[in-house]
């Protein structure tokens, strides 16, 4: 399986990502932000970072870069896209995911290992997992606090698109404790948490987050076979 | 008319008058200046001399001290690159090698905490790019006021939020540092940053000009008026001015930091470095364009030419000095052959990176600038890189007997149980050692995916390969009380404290680096301390066998006649082979035996416990024991590699109340111990060349022979396990409570 992980001026977290893909049995496939090229790839990852420096709204001005109008189609056409951190919040600029990401409550930057519960074990990145089972996953963000009206939150937690939640409360005040959604088919995915950095207990707190990389990479596999 | 002085009017008018006084130089430098160019120098070259000669580029007061520093034979044996270099360079095998140094930024960071300390980070960032390595972490070494002071709330959380925007935004693990408190540095905050950077050993760059015809880039941001300081008198009334001189508003002397731009900066120089683009390169940062144009014109073999005009501005403004002294931030200059030129930009453009060539290297020997169609600046690049040396006077402060004779001996000791336990909780919750988590969450210590430990631990230990599992372990300290004491023995034992530090993770130490901290240079008072740090370093490194591999000196930190206490903040580099080996100070495993290792003696000279329970600094500082500082390194490294350690943690302030309570509170498990001498010294005492380990069960008569091989005393003192501290016959404390006392301190004074 070929997994892109997309570069944008001011991406951090790509050469994460592209390990964490390597860790899972696929191969890494470099994605730059100015070319509108997917190179056939299989599933794309939007890592962590501060695309453009953030200095407007996060995510606001990578949503406009050449690679995003051909990643925005593959998605609603079923391609499997995870958003992590600054990924999620381009995500949801680009509207493939409901909701905005909004300053930490205590206007803090927090690095923090936090504990999470996973609620929907059925998407294309979370199928590896049990419906309930705890991740110890590094949450890294200023603006990570996950925002949405009444009404979408509700549709959300309705329809099984909360993806992960934080276990106890919330460290940034996420709305009802979200730390993750996905998109109605289950194929696009963001969280604010950073499942590439616990690949590994030498370099992260757990190895739990590997299981979103073998989770595409599984279904994958399986669709083929 | 300032932007008119060329240097044929220069040349006319040898009376004009010039704010030489108000650019910090002295009268004999002007004098000196004139000396050498033959003429009166032209307002961009006054400013130009006035920046490089400044104590801060020119190291002038300290110069003759630091030659101390460097390396002899054996210390110099794994070096590439050393002192003089933007940043030594050190190989550490398989074909890498490392460089890092440490660098302050404490001024700016008192004015403006969150941009002064963020450009720090910048700062040293840079530097380390400059050799050709790509920046792999950073540490930061704080020093503030009195905790609970009113400016403490100002300036503490501005540079942490300035650290953590930066270094978070640049993509760079923070992994380590130190956070400390004194009411000595209440006008004088200490921010000390400290970048280390890996590359293969052909990547080496060099910060040169050299190849008549090459071509001079400069790239990044481009440049405005901001940290132009000693500019705005160019352009006064008493100068002449230009007319809008005096109506120009008036522009933050601190500059102010764009770390997404030098995201792509960081990016754009390793892409044109293995594209092999590049014939000599320097960073940006104090004295701007004035320090890159002599520093790489006077490090080559010709001479340069600089077109002013072509210079990319923010303000069209700006007077030759000012474009010569900008601080602007974001800025790299390079040296390029002129078939790369094309190549070069299209790097730059494709990172979006502003690239102009300003200039070319020249074979006349000579540092030129136009500007509008004149000269504006003619001279002998050398005669500003390297700048007037001084031997200030020096003197043994006249309050050092009186100081060293008031030992603590006399103080009030607590005598049973209660008051032990008292006295070890008020120490845990002291501000000194309580826990940094406030400020290190704000940094992120994961991006890169490579670190294996980062703050609370004694060092980071970042892997460099991850098909070898080779490593590198860093580690700073410093301390200030200590060295007001002895600021010989202080800086031995900086130098000792981070030494350990590095070898607590199982790496074998390799390199120093140093930022010296102290009050003004006309004291003769400071100027001995300095002296006397540095001579302490140079001894104890020769003892190390480790070079000092670069650095840097903070002069002028002090208000009025109040300078800091002299504080060398001393950071240093180890390897380690794998670092799947590695070891951290929780207790990790039950029914391990802990043992303590070293000697402990009746020393509480400027020990934490005096400062912290009776605010009293005097007596003489713990004495420093180099070799059994290479023996337990030695010891720490064998033991790593055998796995015969469950735990390792190193003494230092607080002694090894401190160590002990850190080590259950990490480990989340308890231990009960018996202390073999009085209660109190074995508790408090700051002896140096000691640590606790917990051994791995099965392994201890291995353990045992290896400390006896390297003639480390080892005391066995119990085992880990519960959830208490216990101290038999003494005091107990549960693991809640000390983690309460322990988290509480920072976040009630802060949040």
């Amino acid at each position: 399986m070929r997994i892109g992980v997309v570069t944008f001026p001011g991406s951090l977290d790509d050469t994460d990502a592209a390990r964490a893909v390597r860790y899972a049995g696929a191969e890494a496939v470099p994605l730059w932000h100015a070319d509108r090229d997917l190179r056939g790839v299989d599933a794309v990852i939007l890592p962590g970072g501060f695309s453009y420096g953030d200095y407007l709204r996060c995510g606001a001005i990578a949503r406009f870069s050449p690679v995003m109008a051909e990643l925005v189609p593959a998605a609603k056409a079923g391609l499997p896209v995870l958003g992590i951190c600054n990924g999620f919040q381009i995500l949801c600029e680009a509207h493939l995911l409901p909701g905005a990401l909004t300053r930490n409550a205590g206007l803090r930057f927090i690095t923090r290992d936090v504990p999470l519960t996973v609620a929907n074990a059925s998407t294309a990145w979370t199928n590896g997992y049990e419906s309930g089972q705890q991740l110890l996953v590094p949450l890294k963000s200023g603006e990570g606090a996950y925002a949405a009206g009444p009404a979408t939150l509700d549709e959300l937690e309705r329809t099984g698109r909360v993806v992960v939640r934080y276990a106890g409360a919330a460290p940034n005040g996420a709305a009802r404790g979200i730390a993750g959604i996905c998109d109605e088919a289950g194929t696009v995915v963001g969280l604010m948490p950073h499942p590439e950095h616990a690949i590994d207990p030498l370099t992260g707190p757990s190895a739990d987050g590997l299981g979103f990389f073998t989770s595409v990479v599984t279904a994958f596999a399986g669709a083929r076979g | 008319m300032s932007d008119k002085d060329t240097v044929e009017v220069a040349a006319a008018t040898p009376e004009q008058p010039q704010p030489f006084e108000e650019l910090g130089l002295t009268k004999d430098e002007y004098a000196k200046i004139r000396d050498i160019l033959g003429r009166r120098p032209t307002a961009a070259e006054l400013a130009l001399y006035s920046v490089m000669w400044s104590e801060h580029c020119s190291y002038k007061s300290s110069k003759v001290h630091l030659r101390r520093l460097a390396p002899n034979e054996e210390q110099s044996g794994q070096l590439l690159a050393g002192i003089g270099a933007n940043a030594g360079v050190v190989d550490i095998g398989q074909g890498y090698a490392v460089t890092f140094k440490i660098e302050s930024h404490n001024h700016p960071s008192f004015v403006e905490p969150h941009q002064g300390a963020a450009t720090g980070v910048g700062g040293i960032v840079r530097d380390i790019l400059a050799m050709g390595a790509r920046p792999v972490a950073v540490m930061d070494a704080l020093r503030f006021g009195p905790a609970d002071a009113h400016d403490t709330a100002r300036v503490l959380p501005g540079v942490v939020s300035g650290i953590s925007f930066y270094g978070n935004c640049l993509g760079l693990p923070n992994i380590g540092g130190e956070l400390a408190f004194d009411p000595c540095y209440a006008g004088n905050p200490l921010i000390n940053a400290l970048c280390v950077g890996v590359m293969r050993h052909a990547d080496l760059q060099a910060a040169v000009a050299s190849g008549p015809g090459n071509k001079v880039v400069l790239f990044g941001s481009r440049t405005g008026p901001d940290g132009v300081g000693g500019a705005s008198v160019l352009a006064s009334a008493t100068f002449g001015g230009d007319g809008d001189g005096r109506a120009r508003a008036k522009r933050p002397s601190v500059q102010v930091g764009d770390p997404f731009l030098e995201k792509l900066l960081v990016e754009c120089c390793l892409e044109l470095y293995a594209s092999g683009l590049i014939e000599g390169i320097q960073d940006l940062g104090a004295a701007g364009i004035a320090c890159a144009t002599t520093e790489l014109a006077a490090g080559g073999d010709g001479g340069m030419r600089v077109t002013l005009d072509d210079v990319p501005l923010r303000d069209p403004s700006l007077t030759p000095a000012e474009i010569l002294m900008s601080e602007s931030q974001e800025r790299m200059m390079a040296v390029v052959r002129p078939d790369n030129i094309e190549a070069f930009l299209r790097v730059c453009a494709k990172w979006d990176v502003e690239a102009t060539v300003i200039g070319e290297v020249t074979g006349d020997g000579t540092l030129t600038m136009t500007w509008r169609g004149g000269t504006v600046v003619q001279i002998p690049p050398r005669t500003a890189a390297d700048g007037p040396v001084y031997q200030r006077p020096m003197a043994r402060p006249a309050d050092l007997d009186a100081l060293q004779a008031a030992a603590p001996g006399g103080l009030d000791r607590p005598k049973d149980g209660p008051a032990l336990r008292a006295a070890v909780l008020a120490l845990l919750g002291s501000a000194d050692e309580a826990d940094k988590s406030w400020v290190t969450a704000q940094y992120d210590h994961y991006v890169r995916g490579n670190t294996v430990l980062a703050m609370p631990e004694d060092g980071g230990l970042l892997r460099i390969d991850e098909r070898t599992q080779l490593g590198i372990a860093l580690a700073t300290d410093g301390n200030g009380r200590y060295c007001r004491l002895d600021p010989y023995q202080g800086t031995q034992l900086a130098l000792s404290e981070a030494y350990r530090n590095v070898a607590m993770t199982g790496a074998s130490p390799v390199a120093v680096t140093n930022c010296l901290n102290f009050g003004s240079p006309e004291d003769p008072a400071v100027m001995w301390q300095l002296a006397e740090a540095v001579r302490g370093l140079a001894d104890a490194c020769a003892a190390l066998g480790i070079p000092v591999t670069g650095g840097n000196v903070s002069l002028y930190n002090q208000t009025g006649t109040n300078a800091i206490h002299p504080t060398p903040v001393i950071g240093v580099l180890g390897v380690h082979d794998d670092v799947r080996r590695r070891l951290a100070a929780g207790f990790t495993e039950d029914a391990a035996q802990v043992v303590l290792l070293g000697e402990t003696r009746e020393e509480f000279g400027g020990s934490a416990w005096a400062h912290v329970t009776h605010g009293h600094l005097g007596g003489h500082p713990p004495a420093a024991d180099l070799d059994a500082e290479r023996r337990l390194a030695d010891l720490m490294s064998a033991a790593a590699q055998e796995s015969l350690l469950s735990s390792a943690h190193d003494l230092s302030t607080g002694g090894l109340s401190i160590a002990l309570a850190e080590s259950c509170i990490r480990g989340g498990r308890g231990c009960r111990v018996r202390l073999p001498g009085d209660p109190f010294t074995d508790l408090f005492s700051e002896s140096a060349a000691r640590a606790v380990v917990s051994v791995t069960p099965g392994r201890e008569a291995e353990f045992a022979a290896l400390c006896a091989a390297n003639e480390i005393p080892a005391t066995v003192l119990g085992t880990t396990g519960g959830q208490t501290l216990a101290v038999e016959a003494t005091f107990e404390v549960s693991l809640d409570e000390l983690r309460r006392v322990w988290q509480g301190t920072l976040p009630a004074l802060f949040s």
